[in-house]
């Protein structure tokens, strides 16, 4: 859960209400011009858990996602976290405390201005190496944890407010090159807090070879001026379900990657088989410090970690998580012991022209 | 007995050829629509396999496919795609396709 208790947004529960119901207030003005193009709700909602030195902590968690196209080139769409953790009160006391969190992730317009051209503007997801905007939602990564270099590169709070420029400039059969480029003014505003910062990120793909390498470049441009970097390479083998994700990430202070590989055999009856369900997943992770400033999120001592992770795709949608995780570093080793249950809904925000 | 002959064969090459003629006119529509058919079939199923290719390449890389949703909202999902993968306009096209054969 690290990138959601990294989050430094406040837990103002009575202003996200008002945001979420401003967000619902635009969608309900979309008009679905096209049959196809009725609003929809998508998301997670799950009971996940967590073991550490002996502690398990219970997190109750829906993470809605709404979208609504407006015309022909226009998509609003927001994501949101509600979030409940129970964990033991400690000092031999029993009993659970219990915190919440509610909260905007994003909150954005999108603007299609051309085939290769999409303008973005509002609190966005800043587009810094992968993780941040593809494996974030909860109904989609593998691990319930973010790796433990996540915060590099997204000037505290992972979101910016501001604008994107990004698309894809040369889509060809055998290779693809897209971008973006992102600025991120500073606000205090509770629900939309951001860092002054601006960055980008250049990817390119190879179809055939399903191999995409990019590089992410980012500065934060308030306090003490800082340059993140960050490079990925993910690999698909073509007709396999095997994928091979990696990041590394580079700050002022510290650095470090992360290696993810999962699973699924097709020799059984294929994907939809009860063995073709199981996911084996394992996880390599490091990080470096490079000088004693810890102001960047990253362990405070130079860090190892393995997880090895077993998930299973059911049917309707729901996935079972879990996971063993073993961290060494000179400030002491741990184990970390997860568990979790996912449900991905998806549906029509109502009813819409047939 | 001669015109008579000569008749007949004008008769019977007159019936042929407006037999023939009516033929021809009611063949020619129906090859023309058998052959746009067969376009727009060949068509359809070319965008259907680049639009299984934009899936595979695109949206399966980080997800699995969501089991079954309204087609009402196969619009929006794909220009939520288009953004979030960055897909360019001709993919986004092939990938509604894909959705709604």
């Amino acid at each position: 859960m690290s990138h959601m208790t990294s989050n430094s947004k406040s837990r103002s529960s009575a202003r996200s209400i008002i945001c979420l119901v401003f967000a619902m207030g635009v969608f309900a003005t979309a008009h679905s011009g096209f049959a196809q193009q009725t609003p929809l709700i998508s998301g997670g909602a799950g009971l996940l858990t967590d073991t550490n030195n002996g502690n398990t902590t219970y997190y109750p968690i829906i993470e809605p996602l709404l979208a609504a196209p407006i015309g022909k080139k226009v998509l609003v769409e927001s994501r949101a976290a509600l979030l409940e953790s129970f964990s033991p009160k400690g000092a031999g006391q029993a009993g659970y405390d219990h915190s919440h969190f509610i909260g905007l992730t994003f909150l954005q317009g999108d603007y299609l201005a051309t085939p290769n051209l999409t303008f973005v503007g509002g609190e966005f997801l800043i587009p810094f190496n992968t993780y941040n905007e593809r494996l974030t939602p909860i109904w989609i990564g593998n691990y319930q944890d973010a790796p433990l270099i996540f915060p590099l590169g997204l000037l505290s709070s992972s979101s910016g407010l501001g604008g994107v420029v990004r698309g894809n400039a040369i889509s060809r059969n055998r290779y693809s090159i897209n971008y973006n480029y992102f600025y991120s003014t500073r606000s205090g505003t509770e629900q939309f807090t951001s860092h002054r910062g601006t960055g980008g990120r250049v990817g390119l793909y190879l179809p055939e070879q399903r191999l995409e390498a990019g590089f992410s470049f980012d500065r934060l441009l308030q306090g003490t001026h800082e340059n993140f970097y960050g490079a990925h390479v993910w690999w698909e083998p073509k007709d396999t379900a095997f994928r091979l994700r990696s990041e590394f990430g580079r700050g002022q202070h510290a650095e470090g990657y992360w290696v993810e590989a999962d699973y699924r055999t097709l020799a059984f009856g294929g994907l939809d088989s009860i063995i073709g369900r199981i996911e084996p997943v394992l996880r390599i992770q490091q990080t470096f410090r490079l000088d004693t400033i810890v102001s960047d999120g990253l362990p405070p001592a130079n860090t190892q970690r393995v997880d090895l992770g077993l998930d299973y795709n059911s049917p309707h949608n729901i996935r079972i998580l879990t996971s063993y995780s073993r961290q060494f570093s000179s400030t002491g080793n741990h184990n970390v012991w997860e568990t979790g249950i996912v449900y991905h809904f998806l549906f029509p925000a109502w009813k819409g022209k047939e | 007995m001669t015109s008579k002959y000569w008749l007949f064969v004008f008769l019977v090459l007159a019936s042929v050829s407006v037999l023939a003629l009516a033929a021809q006119k009611s063949d020619a529509p129906v090859t023309a629509s058998t052959t746009k058919t067969f376009v727009a079939a060949k068509r359809s199923l070319k965008q259907q396999d680049e639009g299984q290719r934009v899936f595979q390449q695109n949206c399966s890389r980080c997800h699995a496919s969501p089991e079954g949703f309204s087609p009402r909202i196969s619009g929006t999902i794909v220009r939520h795609m288009r953004v979030r993968a960055s897909l360019s306009q001709h993919e986004e096209e092939a990938l509604l396709h894909f959705f709604n054969p």
